[in-house]
């Protein structure tokens, strides 16, 4: 007998959003979250009521209802709680606080979210760099901001982090662009059917004229990244525009070209997966309403596709309605007609994004990398050894793994997946999403035998 | 901790925890993970990898698997994902060793 109707994984705007409309729909919820408060990404640490911090912007402290909706009844929230398995039939096994637990519930929601996309080129690995998101993390956590810090690559949140620091007395030393003027140009084609979100373009248009009325150097159609290390533990970052060779020095480069679904859990669910061309990453394949292939999983939010936080909602309670739908709770009617406004909402989000994914393509040469570049963090694996597998009939990621170890080591691929397949196309090939499998998080051997024990007993 | 911290120092708050790495004491504020601790006060690598590389803490939110570093004797614990609390031995690691802690896999 199922404990919940629907267990909610992760407490972003989709997760959250997807939570209220179910108990509001008499569903009961379970929602399981890995950091200590509801938020996701975007609103992370919002509930901590540190407010001092007005340089993160209205857009953050718009969280706030979301999260508030939570107490609600009918909703179970766990926090610091990593799942790392979810079973067909509902059962789900998540670690918290050293022990495993499980429940089972009618119906899953993976609601994941986004990773940054890794940015692979020479020197990432060095200490003093890290993705612009990570220390945007950092700010909204710990209240710490960069000192003198170059941001490089390309995509919104660079702006809004750039707009941020500035806001905060800590503005960046310099902001180094990928995107060249060409694809800016290409872009531009998306811009008639962008106006359905013209108040997002013009949020984009006034932290761009923000950054450059601070001062803030800026270049743009840069290429050729590559970091080392200065003897005081520094970095020397190095890239080229058009034919100009520039270096700066910095404590601390944050680099970023989008983010991309996090995809390990809906994989290792069983569910199928599809290759957004326009967003470069793989992403699980639903229906209208978030439903997978695989019964009893919907999928809602960026982890079934990068939209934002205001097309994660929308996304989030429609999965909810469709839900309590499937319950039996809502008819079809009722089901449909409440979900016209969060269609027009999910409409108006996606307005923007053919133009942002055209306008902010990650670069080329970070797709796939060559030479002594690292690919894989974990087992220290280059482009050039992926690339030499290749030749030696590595065609598809399952190969290339066994070939070299790349995406065995302890992120289970999360930081070179999407790499190895940007090399692979590269290279003619055209690979299907790995495969994940359960434990998607480590699970000690330990935990694993008291889960397995306690089983025994309650059987 | 040799190399300076690659943020601004931040204003002094109550609710100071103590800690220390490789017996090295340094205070961080309630609420921060044992990365971010970390990064405040230093720039230093967090560990070293099977092949010798530095490494520190990178995606701060449990992906990357950087930021392992042993606390309270238990190694390969994520420091993203920790919080820091009062009287924490953190030990800086080197080379590769399992998850599970067990054992060095060299
Ligand atoms: S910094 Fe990436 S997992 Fe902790």
């Amino acid at each position: 007998m199922p404990e919940v109707d629907l267990a909610i994984i992760g407490a972003g705007p989709a997760g959250m959003a997807a939570a209220a409309a179910a108990a509001g729909g008499g569903a009961r919820v379970l929602i399981l979250d890995e950091q200590p408060r509801a938020g996701g990404q975007i609103y992370r640490n919002l509930g901590a009521g540190d407010d001092a911090r007005a340089y993160l912007g209205p857009d953050y402290f718009a969280g706030r209802a979301l999260i508030a909706a939570l107490d609600g009844a009918g909703i179970r929230a766990e926090f610091g709680a990593t799942v790392w398995r979810v079973e067909p039939g509902g059962r789900v096994v998540w670690s918290q606080g050293g022990k495993s637990h499980m429940a089972t519930a009618r119906h899953v929601l993976l609601a994941g979210g986004a990773q940054e996309r890794p940015t692979p080129f020479p020197g990432w690995t060095l200490p003093g760099v890290m993705p612009a998101g990570a220390a945007q993390i950092l700010m909204k956590t710990s209240g710490l901001l960069p000192r003198d810090a170059v941001l490089a690559g390309c995509g919104p949140l660079l702006y809004l982090i750039a707009a941020q620091l500035i806001e905060a007395g800590a503005p960046p030393r310099a902001l180094v662009e990928t995107q060249t003027p060409a694809a800016m140009l290409g872009a531009m084609r998306h811009l008639p059917g962008a106006f359905a979100a013209f108040p997002m373009l013009f949020k984009g248009v006034r932290l761009i004229a923000r950054i450059v009325a601070a001062g803030v150097a800026r270049h743009t159609g840069a290429s050729g990244f590559n970091a080392s290390p200065t003897g005081d533990g520094g970095i020397v970052f190095s890239f080229r525009t058009g034919r100009r060779a520039h270096q700066l020095q910095t404590p601390l480069l944050l680099t970023h070209q989008g983010v991309v679904p996090s995809t390990h859990i809906s994989r290792a669910a069983g569910v199928a997966h599809e290759w957004n061309a326009a967003q470069q990453a793989f992403q699980p394949k639903t229906d209208d309403w978030g439903a997978t292939d695989v019964n009893g999983i919907h999928v809602a939010g960026d982890g079934a596709g990068i939209g934002g936080a205001e097309a994660a909602q929308a996304a989030g309670r429609l999965a909810a309605f469709d839900i309590l739908y499937r319950l039996g709770r809502w008819s079809a009617d009722a089901r449909n007609q409440r979900a016209a406004a969060d269609r027009a909402a999910l409409r108006r989000a996606w307005a923007i994004r053919p133009f942002l994914d055209c306008a902010y393509a990650p670069a080329p040469e970070i797709l796939a990398p060559e030479g002594d570049t690292i690919v894989c963090r974990c087992e220290e694996i280059t482009a050039a050894q992926i690339r030499q597998s290749y030749a030696e009939g590595a065609i598809g990621p399952r190969q290339v793994k066994t070939a070299t170890r790349a995406g065995m080591g302890h992120c289970q691929g999360r930081m070179c997946d999407l790499t190895t397949r940007g090399i692979l196309a590269s290279c003619g090939a055209a690979p299907a999403a790995p495969r994940a499998r359960s434990p998607i998080k480590p699970v000690t051997l330990g935990e694993l035998a008291a889960l397995a024990a306690h089983q025994e007993t309650s059987s | 901790m040799k190399i300076a911290s690659r943020f601004l120092t931040r204003p002094d708050t109550t609710g100071t925890v103590r800690l220390t790495v490789d017996g090295a004491p340094f205070t961080a504020r309630a609420g921060d993970t044992v990365a971010a601790a970390l990064l405040a006060v230093s720039g230093d690598a967090f560990r070293q990898t099977g092949k010798g590389a530095p490494r520190a803490a990178y995606c701060m939110m449990g992906v990357c698997f950087d930021c392992l570093i042993e606390v309270d004797g238990q190694p390969n614990s994520q420091g993203c994902m920790t919080q820091v609390r009062d009287g924490m031995v953190l030990r800086r690691q080197h080379g590769l060793r399992r998850l599970s802690g067990d054992e060095d896999r060299a």
